[in-house]
């Protein structure tokens, strides 16, 4: 019998952190939008207001935040994928584990190549 | 033991959850949020992977390089797409959020109002600009502008 301490098939597992990762990384990209929109409505101000703005997403705090934002952006494509693939395909479910393992390491590996090249990008190697 | 058979049917077999039939909003929000997804994947990849990867990243986004980019209907489409689909995406998505945690009707009520607002001021504002964007704007500094901004 599944109890509280010892989880059940969902709780406290792939399926529920997959979730809870999904949802706080779809709300942080949703509010991360609206400013994004927002800074880039600037082009019909003036490109001198645009530019002033947009130079602050090239200092080292904004730099850090946009590999947080990549990185969020990046496991929430995966698991949308991944949940996809469980409602849509026949063995989904069985499989559901290892997909989220499988979004895991496509994330760490996309990861891989855009964190040191953004890191010249910002630092100017 | 009782030798009586009850039958028991099998797991797999369809059942009608609530008594609406065919297409309904909650089914069709559902279907949208995959089928938007799958695009989106694709459309903020590539956006990503042209303005944070090719090039000089974050550091060569300016003025010139949105001009650049929307001098073509090509990048004009990607974008306006992204928008929409992004924020009806997410709003959808938020729109879940508060149904999920928001208790009081007052409160639930209140808090999609203000999200429905916000999405479709972000939509319009975004569709306006991506339409009515000049990237040669008249008397601007011209180091500032495209290089096909000339004369």
């Amino acid at each position: 019998m599944a109890s509280a301490q010892s989880g059940t098939l969902y709780r406290g597992r792939e399926g529920m952190w997959s979730w809870v990762a999904h949802r706080i990384s779809g709300m942080a990209i949703f509010l991360f939008l609206l400013v994004h929109v927002l800074d880039t409505a600037l082009v019909r101000v003036s490109p001198e207001a645009y530019n002033e703005v947009i130079g602050h997403y090239k200092t080292v705090v904004f730099g850090l935040g946009e590999v947080a934002l990549v990185g969020a952006v990046i496991f929430h494509a995966l698991n949308g994928l991944r949940i996809i693939l469980v409602d849509f395909w026949s063995k989904g479910t069985t499989h559901q584990r290892k997909l989220f393992w499988g979004v895991v390491i496509v994330w760490a590996v996309l990861m891989a190549g855009f964190l040191p090249r953004h890191l010249m990008h910002m630092f100017g190697a | 033991m009782s030798t009586s058979t009850t039958s028991i049917p099998d797991p797999t077999t369809r059942y009608r959850r609530t008594g609406q039939r065919g297409l309904n909003a909650e089914m069709l929000s559902w279907m949208f949020m995959r089928g938007s997804g799958a695009l989106l994947v694709i459309l903020v990849f590539g956006h990503l992977f042209v303005n944070l990867w090719l090039g000089d990243g974050v550091k060569g986004i300016d003025f010139a390089f949105v001009g650049g980019k929307w001098a073509s209907p090509f990048w004009q489409v990607w974008d306006l797409l992204m928008l929409w689909l992004g924020l009806i995406h997410g709003g959808n998505g938020v729109r879940t959020i508060i149904n999920d945690y928001a208790r009081g009707d007052r409160t639930r009520m209140v808090l999609k109002a203000l999200l429905y607002f916000a999405v479709v001021v972000t939509i319009v504002l975004g569709t306006l600009v991506i339409f009515t964007f000049d990237p040669c704007p008249v008397g601007a500094e011209p180091s500032l502008l495209p290089s096909f901004c000339e004369g």
